[in-house]
Parts: structure tokens; sequence; C-alpha cells
């Protein structure tokens, strides 16, 4: 059993290993090509994101909603299905918690408003996230084609609903909720102050503990995995594959609209057109990178959020291009290294027949 | 196991020698003791040939003739408008620009925590409070709003009296209210020199999008130019490149916006409309060199040359003298007040 | 025939020192083959042990990693497979590669279609498949469709093909697997009249009856290596098994022959189940459809009473499938009905028939049986796991109790709980899912194919299980494409033909021969 261990956490760790330093090296490449020194660069994105309070705020915040959106991708491919909805679950979610906190009244205390807010994320996503797994189920219709569209159409439609009928005249969003903020980290230690950090990230790490749970400690996450391996040998073993799909579809919508607290509770109080800002489709890549392990996806999503912060603070001196196609070439790195270093290990370990 | 080790050793040992072989690179070639400005851009960024280039070439041509150093930076997403604000602003620049409205919330929350540093705006959208009352801006900064409206006003009429068919077109990108005042202001403009004129306006769309949808943009232009529109004036981003393509297609004019537009389809855009955002931008880079700079609502209209309409040696032939003359006697009359126009439909 | 072992100038094939690994795998380890011109050679071996490895070398689908390969004294190591269609070496895989849309005649030109004209002379192609077929003994007619062809037909539609491009040397592949007894005779006597014609054969194949009867000369591989070249006329099945398997393996005389068992509990024969136990499960009228909503089960009726072994006996695709995934609550039944133990489960799910006592070992171990990447200890509570919940959670503590037993009790090897199943061999991966069907309480038992592509000894060990279930009082029902396996364990045995029992016998008077006749549909008779 201890080699085995062993073994699980070489697979689990070599190959984004590999991937990140492969991906090093393209971005120095990258660097000196705009007649910059990769060192000086690398320093800056370092300082500007864990080199100072603020900047390491900054990542905390952005990694809370890649957290959640990697957390309901991977949870969706565990199941063998692929959401590629999270943007617009994303979205759904944020929207609802903002009319959840602009319905109650201030006098509504954050213990009460909060979890009702976060009721209503969950359920914005949950549906947007229960349509697709529901035609799956009833029709066959592939997810992958149902939730890219069912992005355009809810995107579309919660931005006519702010346009038409919700927004602050001259902007984009909502009026301020009333009730239902989620304190800033700043609030407890100031060092964080200006950043847009806050306390929903601790709901993200429980997130990630209750997904982790989920998977692989409940016995329906034992078959949600099954049903993703094999869906034939999950049906063999009394396993409603419809079901699997159906509530995977559901829980990982609802996951991901819980991310659209951190903005709209934790950061700015209002539903923002746009406030999504692609972390429902980067979240694929932190899933891909998290190897679709809860922990795995916890730190893909750290990893992508300081490149998201670095990208920034390097600005002036490489573009912001640059910081994009690093992230593509780190995600093709893991994707191409994960079989080929595993194929290694294992090549050089004793084949393990009787 | 050990080959892997070695991979990783090998790629490790390469990114380290790249790490260093790369040189020291340009370091930031900041002059010292002169005026540090920080401008961050729209989500569109560099490129859109009218609201983020003209802030560009603004402070370009500052940092040219007028000597300060200045940082640009594209933020990617929602969240990074305030971050980017905020990475200026704790750099301790004498001048943070946010162009466009979007940023007017951030600029408003920043000013207040960097009471020492000045922001500008550009579009900037005031704040109301529970009663509907207009709330000013923090003392340090400075609102850059554009009157848009009578730019608008003048190509209405100019569209009204080249097209000669009594049917004017307009197409909006986003509706909403900032793009509504191009609308009012063009109406106006039409109704004052023919008013049994009729003004069909369209918009390309409800989301930010429908400023970047081209084939929309055609579509609708199209359906006008076809019931009998001469004259197109869009305000729209690029979705008015599709405005063009019908023109061009159609042989009809259309009327660019925010800056000259002419060479996106040279002999039918009839004039643009055009938002001195560059030079509103040199104006307040040099007011904080200068030491004159001053919070509060800036508003450029026609008097402060702000807005306009091209008329130059490639428009020249489109517009007759008469038509000219008629203008600019309208632009007077806007200047001296005897002339209002609406800036809500 | 023994003249034509005689090594006389070059073989037509010879294979030396032959190293071919797939990653950690090495399915060829030094393996070598030698071919005499005009022979008939079975190429013997258990699962994995390098066979197909070797073929695909030689129809040069993969170059080999070392070793040499002569063909008809050339040296051509590392060739392509055009090459080898080239040399006339024609392989016949175990899965058909065949346009079920196209006729027989437009399949077996397929690539090289005669043209008249600049257009594809389809009268011509049938003259050409009729004097081709005529020749060779392989009656086929061209102008069918192939979908609306058997098995077997396809099959010589197969041979046609390769032999319309010139094969000399003819690879097939388990061609058997898919055929009844009589099919199987017929191509005995095609492949014969091939070899006397100057043709060479090598046939792939696990089943030792099939060699003695038809081959001139036999190579065994075990682990990629070549064990043993032996003359037919000089062996005996036992040796042979002994070179497959590695050690000596107890064959009873009726299986002598073929299928490898032991008579651990005494022989299923003679050992009627008493008559006053009640039936523990009751089909009635079943009727089922298949994936493309044809009638694939039509009103068929059986019992099993407990200690019974009642076994199916049919060529693969008549309804077998359909009848057991109908029966384990994986396909909907249109009518009839179902009682296990009394209790109608007609309309119940597949969880709920597991509580009324069904057990079932599927087929397909891979696609149905295993979840390949949970670990052994995981897939023995496949289709268990809401028994081993405690308090919403999964109890990993029986988890891996229950594992440590079923993997002592079921002799699984390696007896490592926490290695994912798909790291197992194919005989130890089956044991799990033996181990997790009857390691529990059961009163019924769907067997599917319980030792197919599992080594000798798993064989042996299966059997002796089913055996043991019977003697303890459970009802199994036993699918299997080897007649002998259904032969030798089942009390009654029951032929199934398009969808109907046409025929029920009890073993003690069923022959391969009667079975054959009804499997074939060449004799009907109502189901006893």
């Amino acid at each position: 059993m201890n080699t085995r261990t062993k073994e699980q956490l070489e697979e689990a760790l070599f190959p984004p290993l590999v991937a990140l330093l492969v991906a090093l090296i393209f971005g120095d490449l990258l660097i000196m090509s705009y007649g910059q020194s990769p060192a000086m660069v690398y320093k800056l994105l370092l300082q500007g994101t864990w080199g100072n309070a603020y900047g390491f705020g900054q990542v905390l915040y952005k990694s809370t909603t890649l957290a959640f959106t990697g957390l309901a991708v991977s949870l969706g491919i565990r199941a063998g299905l692929f959401n590629v909805g999270a943007e617009s679950q994303l979205a759904a979610g944020g929207f609802l918690a903002a009319l959840v906190g602009l319905g109650l009244s201030p006098a509504v205390p954050g213990i009460i408003a909060v979890p009702l807010c976060m009721i209503a994320a969950a359920a914005g996503g949950g549906i947007v996230g229960a349509i697709p797994g529901w035609l799956k189920v009833r029709f066959g219709a592939h997810e992958v084609i149902v939730t890219i569209m069912l992005n355009f159409i809810v995107l579309a439609l919660l931005n006519y609903i702010v346009a038409a009928h919700l927004h602050v005249p001259e902007t984009l969003h909502t009026p301020e909720i009333h009730a239902g903020s989620v304190a800033t980290l700043a609030s407890i230690i100031p060092a964080f102050h200006g950043s847009a950090a806050n306390f929903t990230i601790l709901f993200a790490l429980i997130a990630a503990s209750v997904v982790g749970i989920y998977l692989f400690r409940s016995r329906r996450g034992f078959e949600l995995r099954a049903v993703g391996l094999q869906p034939d040998a999950a049906e063999y073993g009394g396993v409603s594959v419809g079901g699997v799909w159906l509530r995977a579809m559901t829980i990982s919508g609802a996951i991901a609209g819980l991310g659209g607290i951190n903005y709209v509770l934790g950061y700015k109080h209002y539903y923002e057109e746009g406030f999504t800002g692609g972390a429902g489709f980067l979240g694929i890549a932190v899933a891909l990178v998290g190897r679709n392990h809860p922990l795995g996806v916890v730190l893909a999503a750290l990893f992508f959020a300081t490149l998201s912060q670095g990208g920034l603070a390097i600005h002036a001196f490489v573009p912001k291009q640059m910081v994009e196609v690093l992230q593509g070439v780190v995600i093709l790195a893991v994707a191409m290294s994960v079989p080929e270093v595993r194929a290694v290990l294992r090549r050089a370990r004793k084949p393990v027949t009787a | 196991m050990r080959k892997l080790l070695l991979v990783a050793l090998t790629l490790l040992v390469v990114h380290a020698a790249l790490l260093f072989a790369g040189g020291r690179g340009v370091a930031q070639s900041s002059k010292a003791g002169a005026t540090n400005v920080g401008i961050v851009l729209d989500v569109g960024g560099r490129g859109d040939k009218s609201f983020n280039d003209g802030a560009y070439a603004g402070a370009d041509s500052a940092a040219r003739i007028l000597g300060p150093n200045i940082r640009f930076i594209e933020p990617g997403e929602g969240s990074d408008r305030e971050a980017g604000l905020r990475l200026l602003a704790a750099e301790k620049m004498n001048l943070v620009v946010g162009v466009g409205f979007i940023f007017s919330d951030d600029i408003t929350k920043l000013a207040n925590e960097y009471p020492r540093t000045s922001f500008a705006c550009v579009d900037y959208a005031l704040s109301v409070d529970d009663k509907g009352n207009v709330l000013p801006p923090p003392p340090n900064v400075a609102a850059l709003k554009f009157r848009e409206e009578e730019g608008s006003f003048l190509v209405g009429a100019l569209a009204a009296l080249v097209g000669k068919s009594k049917k004017v077109g307009f197409v909006g990108g986003m509706d909403i209210q900032l793009i509504h005042k191009f609308e009012a202001g063009y109406r106006a403009g039409v109704k004052q020199v023919c008013p049994d004129c009729e003004v069909i306006a369209q918009y390309a769309g409800v989301t930010p999008d429908a400023f970047k949808n081209p084939g929309k943009g055609k579509e609708l232009a199209l359906s006008q130019y076809q019931s009998g529109v001469n004259v197109i004036f869009h305000a729209s981003g690029s979705t008015g490149l599709g405005v063009f393509e019908a023109a061009r297609l159609m042989n009809k004019l259309a009327i660019g916006v925010d800056a000259d537009q002419y060479d996106e389809a040279p002999g039918h855009i009839l004039t643009s409309m055009v938002k001195g955002v560059n030079n509103t931008v040199y104006d307040v880079i040099q007011r904080v060199q200068t030491g004159t700079f001053k919070g509060g609502i800036y508003s450029f209209g026609l008097k402060e040359g702000g807005v306009g309409y091209v008329y130059d040696n490639r428009n020249k032939a489109l517009i007759p003298d008469s038509v000219r003359a008629r203008v600019e006697q309208l632009r007077q009359d806007i200047i001296a007040g005897r002339i209002k126009v609406p800036s809500t439909r | 025939m023994t003249a034509s072992s005689v090594p006389t100038g070059n073989p037509a094939i010879r294979m030396t020192g032959i190293e071919k690994a797939f990653g950690s795998v090495r399915a060829n380890r030094g393996a070598s083959l030698e071919v005499q011109q005009g022979e008939i050679h079975a190429l013997v071996g258990e699962n994995g042990a390098g066979k197909s490895t070797l073929m695909k070398i030689l129809g040069g689908l993969q170059p080999p990693d070392a070793g040499t390969m002569e063909v008809n004294g050339k040296d051509v190591t590392g060739w392509s497979t055009s090459d080898a269609i080239r040399a006339g070496i024609g392989v016949v895989h175990q899965h058909f590669m065949l346009v079920p849309t196209l006729t027989v005649a437009e399949n077996i030109v397929l690539g090289m279609e005669p043209v008249k004209g600049g257009r594809f002379d389809y009268r011509k192609a049938v003259d050409e498949v009729k004097t081709l077929s005529h020749n060779t003994g392989l009656e086929v007619s061209p102008d069918r469709k192939v979908a609306d062809l058997s098995v077997g037909e396809a099959q010589r539609v197969e041979i046609l093909k390769t032999l319309f491009r010139g094969a000399k040397i003819l690879v097939l592949d388990e061609p058997t697997a898919v055929l009844s007894p009589p099919e199987v005779r017929d191509l005995w006597t095609v492949l014969r009249g091939l070899r006397d014609a100057g043709g060479t054969i090598i046939l792939i194949t696990h089943r030792l009856d099939e060699v003695i009867d038809i081959s001139d000369t036999i190579t065994v591989m075990r682990a990629g290596q070549t064990v043993t070249r032996l003359k037919t006329t000089e062996t005996t099945p036992s040796e042979i098994a002994k070179a497959m398997v590695g050690r000596d393996v107890a064959l009873t005389s009726r299986d002598e022959a073929g299928i490898l068992t032991t008579p651990a509990h005494g022989g299923a024969i003679g050992q009627p189940p008493r008559d006053d136990e009640a039936s523990a499960i009751n089909v009635t009228n079943l009727c089922v459809l298949g994936s493309r909503k044809t009638i694939e089960v039509d009103g068929v009726s059986f019992s099993i009473r407990a200690g019974e072994i009642l076994g199916i006996a049919g060529v693969e695709g008549n309804g077998q499938t359909e009848l057991i995934e109908a029966l384990a609550g994986l396909r909907r039944i249109e009518s009839g009905s179902v009682r296990i133990d009394g209790k109608d489960v007609t309309f119940r799910n597949v969880g709920e028939r597991r509580t009324a006592g069904l057990s079932h070992i599927p087929e397909d171990r891979h696609r149905r049986g295993l979840i390949l990447d949970y670990s052994v200890a995981d897939n023995l509570v496949l289709g268990l796991q809401a028994d081993f919940v405690d308090k919403g959670l999964l109890d990993t503590d029986r988890i891996n109790a229950n594992a440590e037993a079923q993997i002592k009790a079921f002799d699984i090897r390696p007896p490592v709980a926490g290695m994912p199943a798909r790291n197992l061999s194919g005989g130890n991966q089956q044991k799990v899912v033996v181990a997790r069907e009857m390691g529990g309480a059961f009163t019924v038992l769907l067997a599917s194919q319980p030792t197919r592509g599992v080594d000798v000894g798993a064989i042996e060990f299966i059997h002796s299980r089913l055996r043991e279930a019977r003697a303890a009082g459970k009802a199994i029902l036993l699918v299997s494409a080897e007649l002998n396996e259904v032969l030798a364990l089942a009390d009654r045995v029951a032929v199934m033909y398009r969808g109907k029992f046409v025929a029920v016998v009890p073993a003690s008077e069923a022959s391969e021969e009667s079975l054959g006749e009804y499997m074939t549909g060449t004799r009907k008779e109502s189901a006893a």
C-alpha cells in the first residue's frame, strides 16, 4: 500500500512539474523575443503577486472564482461530462445572488442573508447546469453543444435583463445589494487593504473538501466516478446512468454558480455585466491542470490566478497577450505531459501482473 | 524514474541558463523628476480605431511634447480594472487615467483612498443618490465628459441636407444611455433642418458584444438603405465597419464616429463625428504637469473643441458649400446657446 | 502431410528472435516461427502469449524491435502491410472488415475493382468471385448484401477477399470463435482444400480440439516466447496443454479434446437436482428488443431449480446477450415476466433484482463487469456499494476487509486490494468478477461466458466454483460460446436460435452433433 501511495503521488506531481518547466522555458524565449530579461520579468511577476500583500490578496481573490469553476468542470469530467457552460452558470449564480441581495432588507443580518444569497447562487448555476443534463438524459443531446449554446442564451438574457431593467444609469451593473455582503480579508488582516480578497475563499476551500469527500468517500461519488469511467459497468452495478448525469450537471452548475458570490457578495456588491471575464472557461484549464482532483484544482486555481495577476504587473514590459500565450502553453504542456510522463513512470516500474 | 528526474533537471538547467542569458533587459526608461502618468485602457484595448486609440494618441503626443513618463495597462477582465488603477496609484503616479465610463465607480473609490493622486476618467458616469440628485466626483477626479449630442446634432443636419430622401438612418451599438445621447442629438439635428424627415434608429443589441458585431451592423444598414435611407450615422464601435461595408455595397453614404473613419470606406464616408479623446487626455496631462489640475466635471462640446465633425480635402466633394455654410451656422448657434441640444431621447 | 513438414528448401515463413515491447509489456521475447509451404500450421497459446503480436509483425502492421523474418527465403524484416499483401500474405481478422451495405462481390473486389471503359464492371466482378468461390469451395452468393449474411458466410467472404488479392499464405485469427460446429467442419474442408492446392495456412487458436483436428504442425507460445514446435501426429492434447500453461493440467476424458476442466466436485452430469425443490427463477414468454429495435428474444420460457445449471448453447448473436441483459435488468422487457424466488421482478431495476437474489457474471468484463481504473477492492463492491455505507459515507474499513477476504477465497493474484483492476491479468480480472458475484449470498446466478479469454488455470478454478455453487443449491443460467463448456457443466442444455429456445435437452442426452444441428437451425423441434 505504501509504494502504491508513493506511485500515485509521483504520477500526480511529476507531470505538472515537467509541464511547468516546459512552459517556463517557452516563456523565457517569449520574453527574450521582446528584448526583455526573463529573470527581471519573472521577478516582477512574483513581486506583483506573492511579493506583496495586495498582490497576494488579488491572487487569492482570483483563485477563489477559478477554484469554483475548476471544481465544477472537474466534477463534470469525473462523471464523463464536459461542462463548457461554467461561464454562464457562474453568471447566473452571481445574478441570482445579487437579486436576492437586492430583495432583502438591509436589516437582515449577514448570518441569514449570506446563506440565502449562496442558495440563490447555487440555484442559479444549478438550473443552468441541469438543463443540458436533462436534455442529455431525455434526448441524448450532447452536453458540450448544449452548454455552449446555453452560454450564449444565458449571458445574453442576463445582459438584457440588466441593461433593460436593472442597471444603474450610465453603468452596466445593478444597484448595490442591500444585505448579504461577505467581509473582505482586509477587515481582519489590514495588509490586504485594497485587494478584492474576501472570505468567499473559505467557502471555496470548504467546497473543495466537500467535493473531495463526495467524490471519493461517498456512495454517490463512487457511482458518479463509475459512470464517468465506464457507463456500461456502472449500469451493470445498479447505477442509473441518466440519474448520475443529471445530478452531476446540476451539482457542477451549482458549484460554478456559487463562484458568483466571490464578485457579487465579496467584492463589488452588485452584478455587473461581464464580471465572469472568462473565469468559467479558464475553469476548464484549471480542472485539466488540477487533474480533476479537488486539491489539484485548488493549486491550479492559485497558479492561474498568479499568472493572471502577474500579467498585470509585468504589463509595462511585455504585452498582456504574452501571459495569455503562456497560459495556453501551460495547458498544452500539461495535456501532453500527463500521458507521456505517466508512461515513463510506469515503464520504470516493474510490471505487476501475475 | 531516474530518466524522468534527468529530464526535469535538464529542463531546469536550460531554464536557469535562459533566465540569466537573457541579459539585463530594457529597464524602465523613466526620467527622474518627470511627471508620471498611468493610463488604464478599456477592455477593448488598443487597436479599436476610436476610443482607446484616441486616448493612446493623446498620451503619446503628450509624452513626446511634454515629456512625462507614461505607463499603459490593458486589463483583461472586470476585476482587473480596479487592480490596474490601483497598481498605478500605488506606484505614486501623479495622474491616473481610466479610459471609459466603466471605470467610474473604481476611480471614485480609489480617489478617496489616494487623495494626493490626480485621477481622470473619460466619459465618467456621475452617480446619483437615492433622491436622484447628481453626486459630484471626488475633488481629485477630473470627470472628462463629452457632449456627443452636439456633434451628433451637426452630423444629423448634414445627413438630412445631403441625404435628400426624407429618411435618414442611425445604427447604435449597445442599447444604453450613453449611445442614446448620440441618437438624441442626431434626431434633433435632422429635425432642425428637415422637420418632416424620418429617422430610422436601430441598435445592434443589448450586450457589449453589440459594439463588435459588424455582421449585425451590415444587416441593419442594408435594410435601412433598402428602405430609402441615403445616409446612416453609426455609433457602434466596430459594428460600424459593417455599416460601411453596406454603404460600399449599396453605393450610399455613412457617417463615422469617435475618430475620422474616412479610410474605412473612402468615398462613402460623408464625415465623422469626432470625439476629441486625444485632445482631452493631452490636456489633462498638461494640466497635471503645469500644476493646474483641478478636479470636477469637464464637459467638452463644440465650444471646447471636444466634439466636431470632419471637413477636409477628402470629403469636401461630398458636402456642397451651401450645406457646409448651413451646418457651420448651426455650430455657431449651439456654441452661442441659441440652440439647446437634447441629450436624452 | 508429413512430407510437407520436412524442410525442403526455404520455408514459407521463418521468423527468428522476434522482440516487441509495448511500454512495459514485452509481447514478444525472442519468439520464433517456422512454417513450411503447403501446411496448416497451428499457432497456439494462452491469451496474451504473444500470438497476435507475432502475426501483426508478419502482416507488416508493426515493425519488430529486434529479430529477423524471411518469407520464401527473402529477408523482409520490418516490411509494410502493402509489402506483405504484395508478397501474398492475407490476414483474416477476428473482427470482420466488410462494408455491410455493399454486396459480397463488391466487398471482395473493393480496392481492385475490374473496370470497363472507366467504370466499375460489376458483372465481371460477380463472375470473378463466382469462379474463385467455385474453385476454393467457399460457397457464397455474390449478389447478396453483406449485412444479410450469417457470421459464417461473412467469414467466407473475408477469406475470399484475401484470396482475391492473391494470398498464398493465409493467417486466420481465431476463426472458429463465432462459428457453429457444422460451420467449423465446412471451414476445415475449405482449409484442407487450400492446403492441398499448395497454400500455406497459419491458424491462431487456443482450442486444442481444433489443433488436433486440422493442423499439420504446431507452434506453442507462452509469455512471448516460442516454447516448442510439434508435429500434430506425434503429440497429445495433454502435451500441448502442458506446453501452453507451463505445468501439468488435469484433463478429464470428456474435456480431453476440448475445454479444460477438473472434476473437482464430481461431474455435473448424473446428479439431477432433487425434484422437490421449487424453481429459483421462472421466465415466461419473455420478449426483448435489440439495440436496433428488432426482436432478439422471442417468447422464451424456462425455469431453473435450485441446484441446477441450465446451459444455453447457440451461435453468438442469437439473442443470448439480450436474454441475459433482460434478466439482469439492463434491458427493457417488452412482454413476459421474470420471477426470482417467486417474486416478480419483471419491472425491477438492477439493484432490486440483486436484492431479490440475482447475481450476474457479465459476458464482457472489460465493458460491464469491472471498472478497470477502480481498485480491486472497489470492484469487489461494484453493485453492492449501497451495502458498504456507514453514516452516508463509504465504509472503507469494511470494503478493505471484504477485499482481503475475497482475494484470499478466490486466490486473486497479486493479492493487492489497492491495485487497479486494469493491471490484473485476464484470469484474475475474471476472478474478481466471480468473487463479487459468487462470494456473497445469492439464489440465481447468470453466468455469461464465464471463462472467455482466461487462461487454463482460471478456467479450472471458475468451473469448480460453478460446480460448488450448484452443489450448494444455487440456480445457474450458463451461457457459453464453448459448447464443451456447456456440456461439461450443465444439467440441461437449451439451444438458442434466432431468439427462441429451439431445443431443451438433458445434458446427458446431448452431443455436439445433435446440438450443432439445432444451433444452425437445420433441425427444429419445439422446446421441452
